[in-house]
């Protein structure tokens, strides 16, 4: 199958000397939901500016659906639809206005209906009068989502949709995301948080400091890089690993206080009910049970060293 | 999709005045107070002590540059912030990832700013209409010299609003340049008035061309021959399209 975006040895040095990217190729497939992860500076709004054209690159191609974004851009880009990390909205426009503008700059002629559908499904139909001045920080990202969607766009950009967004509307918000991939749009997110990609994306693409580090399924991935930390804060504080428990390797943390165990969350056998079976009979008592995943910190300093 | 982006136009045609409309009162109350003040002084007070200029008396006289004063800083004034504006907030952004050619872009945005401009041009002539006799000779040139100025200045003024890097800088041109060139540029007093070498040296500022033109469309003689007139305000068009398609060829400060 043909993607539908082709970026090959794209790399970016800004004016400053600041390079950003660094030979990236990257095949999105049609239909999916891919998301990039990586840390603050990664490079990942400057790679989705330079796709949507906002950014120009200092080497490489782009092909949105077989048209070669620099050279076709009108071709291109009235399938993208992007989303902005940064809150840039017309302070002083309506919520409808602000999308009729959105839908007549992408060449399209108003179209009442999609436009209704649009802000009903971002809960945004009641305030569609309202100046966007008056709308609160998640509901000006509703906002900028409406825009990039008035023209009925294949591609949707996202550059980090749950920032600075509670819980229930991030939940709104996969739920939308996961609407549209229903109704055949590809997807491309960016996010700090691996929770997020785990949630939502069928692939996963790791950058940083402007090196697309892999990109792979995230059955794959998590599988991969799916380390799990159980902590067992004890009643009694110990001074070693007692006998016996070698075959878990644990390891004594917070000076003796909890005793921790690094697992493989996805393997058939995790050894936690085995391991809670033998504290009971060596009888260790704990007070509390954690566990956590390995955070996108650990997993970038895994790639790094891997590679 | 291929052809003109017509919607698009539209899209920021429509934008663009819709600002303008917000702010309606400052648009049509500041020219039009500025205006009936310059009558007042320079046409009723001083005005009465100058002797007519030719067969016109100095009241009339003052209207083609009073208008053209005006037409110069309002173009400029409304293009700069057109698209300096979206650069500031950052809503810039969606003008780049749009489909929309940078001919499409200018269209809109200068396309507004000149309607803008022409409009006050004709407030500003009715209101002196109340004040002094007004003598239109040709009246479909007197529209076109509205129509071009404005519309060559507002290109103008898009540069000026691309290169900005700040406020202060928008209203540096037009306070620094343009003010000057048309205080200098024959817009009060007709250039034949000045001794030389100062006669000749006018020749040197566009201005002078602009102004002749456009009071020669009103009473029939100007300064310099309205050809003349005709083809600086064309070439000076020519020059700020060029300059911004240069723009959007390279990008300058719009992408990094
Ligand atoms: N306009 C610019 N001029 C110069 N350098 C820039 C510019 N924009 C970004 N950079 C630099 O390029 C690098 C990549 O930035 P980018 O914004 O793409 O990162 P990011 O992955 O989106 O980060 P974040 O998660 O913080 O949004 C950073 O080192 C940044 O400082
Ligand atoms: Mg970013």
């Amino acid at each position: 199958m043909q993607s539908i975006l082709s970026v090959s040895q794209v790399s970016k040095t800004y004016a400053s000397g600041q390079k950003a990217l660094e030979h990236v190729d990257l095949e999105i497939r049609r239909g999916e939901i891919f998301a990039l992860l990586g840390p603050n500076g990664a490079g990942k709004t400057t790679l989705i500016s330079i796709i949507c054209g906002i950014v120009t690159p200092s080497s490489g191609t782009i092909l949105v659906d077989g048209h070669n974004a620099i050279r076709h851009p009108r071709e291109a880009r009235s399938r993208i639809g992007l989303v902005p990390q940064e809150l840039s909205v017309d302070m002083f426009e309506t919520v409808a206005a602000t999308m009729r503008f959105s839908r007549g700059l992408f060449g399209k002629a108003p179209d009442k209906a999609h436009t209704e559908q649009v802000l009903r499904d971002l809960s945004l139909w009641d305030k569609r009068d309202a100046k966007i001045m008056e709308l609160s920080g998640g509901m000006k990202r509703r906002v900028l989502i409406a825009k990039a969607l008035s023209h009925e766009p294949d591609i949707l950009f996202l550059d980090e949709p749950t920032a600075g967004v509670d819980v229930s509307l991030r939940r709104d918000m996969w739920k939308l995301i996961g609407s549209l991939r229903a109704r055949g749009v590809t997807i491309i997110l960016t996010t700090h948080y691996i929770e997020e990609a785990e949630e939502m994306a069928d692939r996963v693409g790791v950058i940083n400091k402007g090196q697309l580090l892999l990109v792979e399924d995230k059955a794959a991935l998590m599988k991969k890089l799916g380390k799990r930390e159980m902590d067992l804060s004890l009643v009694e504080p110990l001074s070693e690993v007692p006998a016996g428990l070698e075959e878990w390797h644990l390891s004594l943390e917070d000076e003796g206080h909890r005793l921790r165990y690094v697992f493989d969350a996805q393997a058939e056998r995790t050894g936690i009910p085995s391991l809670l079976r033998k504290l009971g009979e060596l009888g260790i008592a704990f007070k509390d049970l954690d566990t956590s995943k390995s955070s996108l910190e650990d997993i970038f300093v895994d790639l790094v060293e891997k590679r | 999709m291929t052809g003109i982006n017509l919607h698009g136009i539209w899209a920021i045609y429509r934008f663009e005045m819709a600002r303008t409309l917000r702010t309606l009162w400052q648009s049509v109350a500041t020219p039009v107070i500025t205006t009936s003040l310059y009558f007042i002084v320079f046409g009723g007070a001083i005005g009465s002590k100058i002797d007519a200029i030719g067969d016109v008396n100095y009241g009339s006289f003052l209207v083609p540059g009073l208008i053209m004063l005006t037409l110069l800083t309002q173009s400029i004034s409304n293009a700069s912030i057109g698209i300096y504006f979206p650069k500031f907030t950052g809503t810039i952004f969606e003008l780049l990832s749009a489909p929309i050619s940078a001919i499409e872009l200018v269209v809109g945005y200068v396309g507004a700013a000149a309607t803008k401009s022409v409009v006050i041009g004709l407030i500003i002539l009715i209101t002196s209409a109340f004040f002094v006799d007004l003598r239109i000779d040709h009246p479909v040139a007197m529209i076109a010299f509205l129509v071009l100025t404005s519309v060559a200045f507002s290109m103008f003024g898009f540069i000026i609003g691309v290169w900005a890097k700040g406020f202060e800088q928008l209203s540096f041109v037009p306070a620094l340049l343009i003010t000057p060139l048309t205080f200098l540029g024959g817009a009060f007093y007709s250039i034949d008035m000045l001794p030389e070498p100062w006669r000749t040296v006018s020749l040197f500022n566009p201005v002078v061309y602009l102004v002749s033109g456009f009071r020669w469309s009103f009473f029939g003689a100007g300064d310099v021959s309205v050809g003349w007139s005709l083809g600086v305000t064309g070439f000076f068009l020519l020059l700020c399209l060029g300059l911004i398609v240069a723009i959007f060829r390279t990008g300058y400060r719009l992408k990094n």
